[in-house]
């Protein structure tokens, strides 16, 4: 039988003006275990709480209740409280007298009798608590981030800084992301390349970051402190540890005509090739899609080109095995595919182009090397039309498209658009828009500038169609101020293609048990207060994973993820919340309700020798609940169809005796 | 039923991220609703079995109400949707067993609803009132 305290707090005249307190210690000091109750002005005062320790010493009381505001408010107070009268803070309940009582009823009678009431269902609990103890698991000290966008990069450079160790896994062959495709970058219209490329650098000379180039995650297990994570390297044909990326071989192997996906299939690049002159690492990869040796065993050149002997014909996909302790996932995105929208001519016209191609055909180290010129026929654009929400901002009736705004175009558009004025005065530039929308510091004046100072022709309206006639893109489009239609003959269209998440960030999820929005972008923990944490303990978000995003943004995310994966690694052992599932071995028969309904997958199985009535043993299947994953929400308890899930600090038989005690 | 003095007993579970939130914000406003309503603390609706709710009104309650988080909004994302799939089966088991409708209830409430919390209080007591004791599932020997 437990020896119980009762501390009904007057919290000045809040509880006590439309509670009698004194009726209510009277009254509780029947209930069966209690030995003790009084009543306090302020229990959560210092004065308060050495009462409690007081009389936990007098009385060896088991357990308190205590009768004040919401548990929400100083739980944790009388918790502490408890534990310092040399109790377990478990042994501990509430009951909400104030917010729930005297604050909403006026009726001094009737609210006494409820504070009563609540009061006794706090006892009838505190009788079935037992003593918890949070448990401890160490942390690995070295964190994964998926992804080696400007996101990735920036997130593990911070984690680095700290003195943790950092791996980054990219799939493509070099980290970079995008934005190494881009020009100029808004709003300040530094090159992308400038600031981009000096921190790809201090990513592979960190020595606590380690980059795992053209590779991908295969499997994920453990949990927050503890991920197993294996690591598939894909065969790049090179050994990447000689190339010295001197780029013979890519000059001398005889298969020229494969699209070169960093310039968007604009050119073509050889079978052998390094994506880009500042890539990291630099080193050479053999496609094994176009590779002549590889598919028929017929050429070797680059073999034979290779001074420092790097070409391995024979190498294959490495599995690597790491233990990390916190995970970033920084994926990033992909525009959509422009498949759906036929009225802009996309896949008709080569001269109709995506804002990302754009980006490459006025890029110094593009196909063009930087020159604008129409990709049909090699001349110089005089009219160019850019279309923006090209897929974005979408009803959901229209089966195509995005619902979402994807945020970012309207400024890469002012951009494009102004420095094409900049660099050709005689070019003509039209942006339709549905709406401009400029909500950072410095865009509204940025885009301003384009319309203003650079003449940049803005119309408000959609184009409705475009269509390829001889050398000329007819555009059809309405002027909605003007209230007219207009017809446009362009050299150039470029469509502001909306963005979504990459299409492999949907297995990642499952693997890391992430969760996503429709759209798959990953959600966070909180929308408000834990933007780069996801649900998932120990798993955070960096950069456009999360939801479109431009590169600002992108950074300061990426350094708070970082600061959220610091915070973690810092820690010795992480100490999680007691109130978990337990179960009950000799009643769960390994049915599998269970896990079915555990949003974090904290439930898994195992096979456990168990003494039958008949003095035989038997190895039966049963549930085992991890407490350092679980999160405590219940749902499992009430899947449990035999009754053997419990959770502790809310265990049945704990609620039950409060049902009994408020409706008797 | 014309009982002057009836009052009814309502059992409320309220899951702790948002609904009992939200009960606190109705009690920060001072926004009243009946004494009868008593509120039971669990950490996410998900965590209410359908035996407490037939305890409840075993032991003698009128009506039980479930408060969770608005769908999509669940701390621990899916808990919701599992108490609202399984209320609605055991709602119509009780409907079946002659447990009136009004007698139950899932109900949304975020932490920034205290408003909400008070107007579903006032709302379901007085629908509950209506209808009287209840007396189907009350299991007598508990009254001695
Ligand atoms: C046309 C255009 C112009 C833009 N101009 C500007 C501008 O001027 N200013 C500005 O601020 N922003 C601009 N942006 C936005 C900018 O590109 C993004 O903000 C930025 O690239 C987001 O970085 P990220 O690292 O989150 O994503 P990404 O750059 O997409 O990087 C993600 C990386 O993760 C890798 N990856 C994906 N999936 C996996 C996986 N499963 N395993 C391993 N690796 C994976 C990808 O290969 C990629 O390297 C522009 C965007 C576009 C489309
Ligand atoms: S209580 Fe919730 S989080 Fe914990 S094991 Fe059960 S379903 Fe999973
Ligand atoms: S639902 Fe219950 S019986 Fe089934 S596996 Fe889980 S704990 Fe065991």
């Amino acid at each position: 039988m437990q020896r119980i305290g009762v501390f009904v707090c007057w919290c000045g005249s809040n509880i006590a003006a439309t509670v009698d307190v004194e009726a209510v210690s009277q009254a509780l000091k029947d209930e069966p275990g209690v030995v003790f109750s009084t009543n306090y002005q302020y229990m959560c005062s210092q004065a308060g709480q050495d009462l409690i320790k007081q009389a936990v010493a007098e009385h060896g009381l088991t357990g308190i209740v205590i009768c004040s505001c919401s548990p929400r408010m100083h739980e944790t107070t009388f918790r502490r409280a408890a534990a310092a009268a040399g109790l377990n803070p478990y042994m501990v309940e509430i009951a909400n007298i104030r917010e729930q009582c005297s604050w909403v009823h006026k009726d001094i009678a009737l609210g006494t009798q409820k504070a009563i009431v609540l009061g006794r269902a706090a006892v009838a609990k505190l009788h079935l608590n037992a003593p918890l103890t949070p448990g401890e698991t160490p942390v690995t000290k070295r964190a994964l981030v998926i992804g080696g966008g400007i996101a990735g990069i920036q997130t593990a450079l911070d984690i680095a800084d700290a003195g943790f160790k950092v791996d980054i896994v990219e799939k493509k062959p070099t980290i970079g992301g995008k934005m190494s495709q881009l020009d100029k970058t808004f709003p300040t219209l530094d090159c992308a390349a400038c600031i981009l490329t000096p921190k790809m650098v201090e990513a592979a000379q960190n020595e606590n970051i380690t980059i795992y180039s053209y590779s991908e995650v295969e499997s994920v297990g453990g949990f927050v402190g503890n991920f197993d994570v294996t690591i598939r390297k894909k065969a790049r044909y090179v050994n990447e540890s000689i190339c010295t990326g001197c780029g013979l071989c890519t000059e001398k192997c005889p298969v020229k005509n494969v699209p070169n996906e960093f310039n968007l299939g604009m050119d073509s690049r050889r079978a052998v090739y390094i994506p880009f002159a500042q890539a990291v690492p630099k080193v050479a990869t053999i496609d094994p899609d176009y590779c002549n040796m590889l598919k028929n065993g017929k050429c070797g050149v680059c073999a034979r080109v290779c001074t420092a002997g790097a070409i391995d014909y024979k190498q294959t996909d490495e599995l690597i095995e790491q233990k990390y302790g916190a995970i970033v996932v920084a994926t990033g995105y992909e525009p959509i595919k422009l498949d759906k929208f036929d009225e802009f001519a996309y896949n008709s016209s080569p001269d109709v182009i995506t804002s990302l191609e754009f980006e490459r055909l006025t890029n110094a180290a593009g196909p063009t090397s930087g020159k604008l010129l129409r990709p049909s026929d090699g001349k110089h654009p005089h009219r160019i039309v850019f279309v923006q929400c090209v897929g974005s901002r979408c009803a959901a009736a229209a089966g195509k498209g995005k619902e979402y705004c994807s945020k970012i175009c309207c400024m890469y558009t002012a951009k494009q658009a102004m420095l094409v004025r900049d660099k050709y005065p005689d070019t003509e530039v039209y942006v339709f828009y549905i709406d401009v929308r400029t909500p950072g510091k410095n865009f509204d004046e940025f885009y301003r500038r384009a319309a203003e100072e650079y003449g940049v022709k803005y119309v408000k309206g959609m184009v409705g169609k475009i269509s390829p006639q001889g050398e000329v893109l007819k555009v059809q489009a309405s002027d909605l101020i003007a209230g007219r239609q207009l017809h446009i003959d362009a050299d150039l269209v470029v469509l502001a293609a909306a963005i979504e998440p990459d299409r492999s960030a949907r297995p990642l999820a499952t693997m890391l048990t992430a969760s996503m929005d429709t759209n798959d972008f990953f959600t966070e923990a909180h929308p408000k207060l834990r933007p780069v944490e996801s649900p998932t303990a120990g798993v955070f978000l960096s950069g456009a994973c999360q939801g479109p995003k431009d590169i600002p943004e992108t950074v300061a995310q990426a350094g708070a993820a970082a600061a959220k994966v610091i915070g973690l690694l810092a820690k010795d052992k992480l100490t999680s919340n007691p109130c978990v599932a337990s179960v009950d071995e000799l009643m769960c028969n390994g049915c599998s309700s269970c896990e079915r309904v555990c949003p974090y997958g904290a439930i898994s199985y195992v096979n456990k020798e168990f003494r039958m009535p008949d003095r035989t043993v038997a190895l039966r299947r049963v549930a085992s609940v991890n407490p350092a994953v679980c999160q405590g929400c219940g749902a499992c308890t009430v899947a449990c169809m035999s009754g053997a899930m419990d959770l502790r600090g809310f265990e049945a038989k704990q609620i039950i005796a409060e049902v009994d005690a408020i409706c008797k | 039923m014309q009982m002057t003095d009836y009052k009814p007993k309502i059992v409320a579970f309220c899951c702790n991220w948002c609904s009992y939130a939200g009960a606190d914000l109705a009690g920060n406003n001072r926004l009243s609703y009946p004494a009868e309503v008593k509120i039971i603390r669990v950490p996410c609706s998900c965590r209410v079995n359908p035996t407490f709710i037939l305890r409840a009104f075993q032991r003698g309650a009128d009506g039980v109400i479930i408060c969770g988080c608005h769908p999509g909004d669940c701390h621990y994302t899916s808990g919701n949707y599992f108490a609202r799939r399984r209320m609605a089966l055991l709602f119509s088991m009780l409907d079946y067993l002659g447990i009136e409708r009004e007698r139950t209830r899932v109900e949304w409430v975020s932490a920034a609803e205290g408003a909400k919390f008070a107007a579903t209080m006032n709302d379901f007591v007085s629908t509950v009132a209506a209808l009287g004791e209840n007396r189907r599932l009350e299991d007598l020997r508990c009254k001695k």
